[in-house]
């Protein structure tokens, strides 16, 4: 396996407060990692961080050969490089909403890759079509319901191909079937030779989706591993708090 | 001296019969006449001892009036382009401060006898004056003058017949200011007011040929004909015993015509009030200079209104993503217009830079109007850019889109719908603020209406044609905007 993601010694202040310390764990290319935590415990600043969109105090991020370095962020003239590598799922899907479906997707490849209009609304409709929603390529995000925003959310950050692909609490807002259709489909992007890295809370889905877990407790990896391994046989205390808090699968059906 | 104040007491109770005005000065021992003390010396000026009394040769007239009706003199300030209204109204009884004899004057309100003859000059720079002598070697060059004159209305018919260009202005000093610095190439105006000016300020010549003759005269409503002979008998044994000639001496408005003018009006026996009722235009005739006039106002509002929107999104982006220097600066400017008044920015723009930079009157309008719009627009456009929320900028930069790129394609098409209804009040309320470029000599539809109202003596008619042009502009622009919304409301 190699490491597209590297993540080593990772310190995140917010003011005064460390909001992250000492993170390290990689990805590699077709895996699945879930990132596990309670809310606050600073999944969605690691996922930010990485996406750049949070100032690293110490420590770096290295995404295929693309290097993050401590320090305020850099201007996005020197980010080009990071953001081709790197997808970002945010939790509220947060489509452009004056576009379409069908825009928001070629939005990207248009303007930041110079592809020509045709080719990519002819990507956008593949992508849209495999995650199945080919049907709302025409409709507005206030239009779409939860599951097709998120899906349309997820063909965007694809589209310009990205090694890395971020999702945060990607199930927050689907019913269990959904979820189950979901996992597959992430499953399928891994497959397809990319990382992948899930900030979620959700056990049952980590269980179905995750080949590796990584969690996350006041700011510090408390845990990391096989997800059969953590997940089953959880060695931390926070490990088993978040195992207890979440509802089993019997009690969504 | 007996028999007029008996002449006036008769005079006084039918005035009190009859008169609203009358009625409304609760003491009858009061006469109240109303004048314009912006038009300064020598006619009403504040008295510099005392600012607030007044002085002036019609305060002189008003006080020997007063005292001819056996009642104290009580000055009401009214502006002067409102002093034929305000005296129909009831607002006082007598309206004087240098009112023009003219034909519509006694038309509509009962008008007392002319108690000074003035000419109507033409003031030309220096270098000029054997060039132009007379209207008939105007043609084709700027003339200025008050507004709503006789000099006015000599001028609109020189300029079909003699080809001249009249430029109106609401008060007697730019006219002359304008001429010096080279903005209007002749003023025509009495000989009072122009030698005033030459005093004051100088820098142009008067011509010794008078364009025409005029007759201040004082104004009483309609109904006060008895009010009025009783005024003119008053005056008559004012001119005939020198009172009238010791107070134009004493304001050096005397000279010799004048006292051949007062033996003209001695020697003819008084006449009774019959009023010379002059040919009241149709109302007809005025509809292509009021749609010429609201063609104007149309033309400025969107240039002004262009102006604003892009120097507003300017100031706006600055604000949102300037440096603080930048932010600084701009926020100054914002402040700084919206906290003037737009006429007083006007005036600047137009009188106070033209030593610097001399616009002509339509850009000048067009300017002020945009640049204090500008800062009104930059608010809006600053609150809706800060209205998108940060997450659909982020999703932009994590796509690898710049901040230019997520500013055009994200962030301002969003706030450009946040900001239409806004825009669309704002474009509203600049159509009818475009009316205060009448102050700078621009002739747009509530100007053109409101000279239509004084020829016609009536602001009924006019004033609905007017209302109905500014709402042929704004309502279908309030839907246009509604319709602008519903489409981009993206559901």
């Amino acid at each position: 396996m190699s490491a597209i993601l590297t993540v080593r010694e990772l310190q995140v202040m917010r003011g005064p407060r460390l909001v992250l310390r000492a993170v390290s764990f990689e990805v590699g290319s077709n895996e699945v990692c879930a990132l596990m935590g309670v809310s606050g415990a600073g999944k969605s600043t690691v996922l930010r961080a990485i996406a750049a969109l949070e100032p690293v105090s110490a420590g770096e991020i290295v995404v295929s050969d693309v290097r993050l370095e401590a320090g305020p962020l850099p201007p996005e003239s020197r980010l080009r490089a990071l953001r081709r590598r790197v997808g970002l799922v945010f939790q509220t899907p947060s489509l452009f909403e004056h576009l379409t479906a069908l825009d928001n997707v070629t939005l990207a490849p248009i303007h930041a890759l110079g592809w020509p209009r045709e080719r990519a609304r002819e990507v956008a409709r593949e992508l849209l079509a495999s995650l199945g929603v080919a049907a709302r390529v025409d409709a507005y995000p206030r239009q779409l319901s939860g599951g097709e925003a998120q899906r349309v959310a997820i063909a965007r950050s694809l589209a310009p191909d990205p090694q890395l692909l971020l999702m945060d609490e990607p199930t927050s807002a689907l019913d269990p079937a959904r979820r189950g259709t979901l996992g597959e489909s992430l499953r399928a992007l891994a497959r397809e030779g990319r990382a992948l890295l899930i900030a979620t809370h959700d056990a049952e889905f980590a269980r179905k989706v995750a080949d590796r877990v990584i969690v996350l407790d006041h700011g510090r990896v408390v845990e990391q591993g096989a997800a059969a391994t953590v997940l089953e046989s959880p060695a931390h205390e926070a490990t088993v708090a978040l195992l207890r808090v979440v509802p089993s699968h019997d009690d969504w059906d | 001296m007996t028999r007029l104040c008996g002449r006036a007491s008769i005079a006084l109770l039918l005035a009190a019969g009859c008169s609203a005005a009358a009625t409304r000065a609760s003491d009858a021992r009061v006469l109240r006449w109303g004048g314009d003390a912006e038009g300064g010396a020598p006619f009403v000026e504040a008295d510099p001892a005392d600012p607030s009394r007044v002085r002036g040769f019609d305060v002189d007239i008003a006080a020997m009036i007063a005292a001819g009706l056996g009642r104290e003199p009580r000055f009401v300030q009214v502006a002067w382009a409102s002093i034929e209204a305000s005296v129909e109204r009831g607002d006082f009884e007598i309206g004087m401060s240098g009112v023009e004899d003219r034909p519509e004057l006694r038309a509509r309100h009962a008008v007392s006898i002319p108690y000074y003859e003035f000419r109507e000059v033409l003031a030309v720079r220096p270098e000029d004056a054997d060039r132009f002598r007379r209207l008939d070697d105007l043609r084709g060059h700027r003339v200025a003058t008050l507004g709503a004159t006789q000099a006015y209305r000599i001028l609109l018919d020189a300029q079909t017949k003699r080809g001249v260009i009249p430029i109106s202005y609401d008060d007697d000093v730019h006219p002359y200011a304008d001429l010096v610095a080279g903005r209007a190439d002749a003023v025509l105006l009495d000989n009072i007011i122009a030698e005033r000016s030459l005093r004051r300020s100088g820098g142009f010549v008067i011509q010794p040929q008078p364009v025409e003759l005029g007759h201040y005269v004082a104004v009483l409503a309609r109904r006060d004909t008895a009010l009025r002979d009783s005024v003119n008998a008053i005056l008559r044994a004012r001119m005939s015993d020198g009172s009238l000639e010791k107070s134009f001496r004493a304001w050096n408005v005397w000279n010799d015509s004048e006292a051949a003018y007062f033996k003209r009006v001695l020697a003819t026996p008084a006449a009774s009030g019959t009023t010379i009722v002059g040919s009241s235009r149709s109302m007809v005739a005025y509809l292509p200079s009021l749609f010429r006039a609201a063609g104007i106002t149309l033309a400025l509002s969107f240039l002004a209104m262009a102006l604003a929107v892009v120097t507003g999104a300017g100031i706006a982006a600055g604000r949102v993503y300037g440096s603080s220097v930048i932010r600084t600066a701009l926020t100054a400017y914002v402040e700084i217009v919206r906290g003037t008044p737009v006429l007083l920015q006007l005036f600047v723009l137009y009188y106070g830079l033209s030593n610097v930079v001399r616009l002509p009157a339509f850009a000048a309008a067009v300017l002020g109007l945009g640049l204090n719009y500008a800062a009104y627009e930059s608010e809006i456009y600053r609150g809706a850019l800060q209205a998108i929320a940060a997450s659909q900028l982020e999703a932009g930069r994590t796509l690898g889109l710049s901040e230019m790129q997520i500013f055009r394609l994200i962030r301002a098409p969003q706030a450009l719908r946040l900001a239409l209804a806004p825009m669309t009040n704002d474009f509203v309320a600049l159509l009818k603020d475009s009316s205060l470029v009448s102050v700078i000599t621009v002739v747009e539809l509530t100007k053109q209406t409101a000279i239509y109202a004084t020829n016609v003596g009536s602001w009924v008619v006019p004033g609905i044609a007017c209302a109905a042009l500014y709402l042929v502009f704004s309502l279908p622009l309030a839907r246009f905007a509604r319709a602008l919304e519903r489409r981009w409301s993206w559901t």
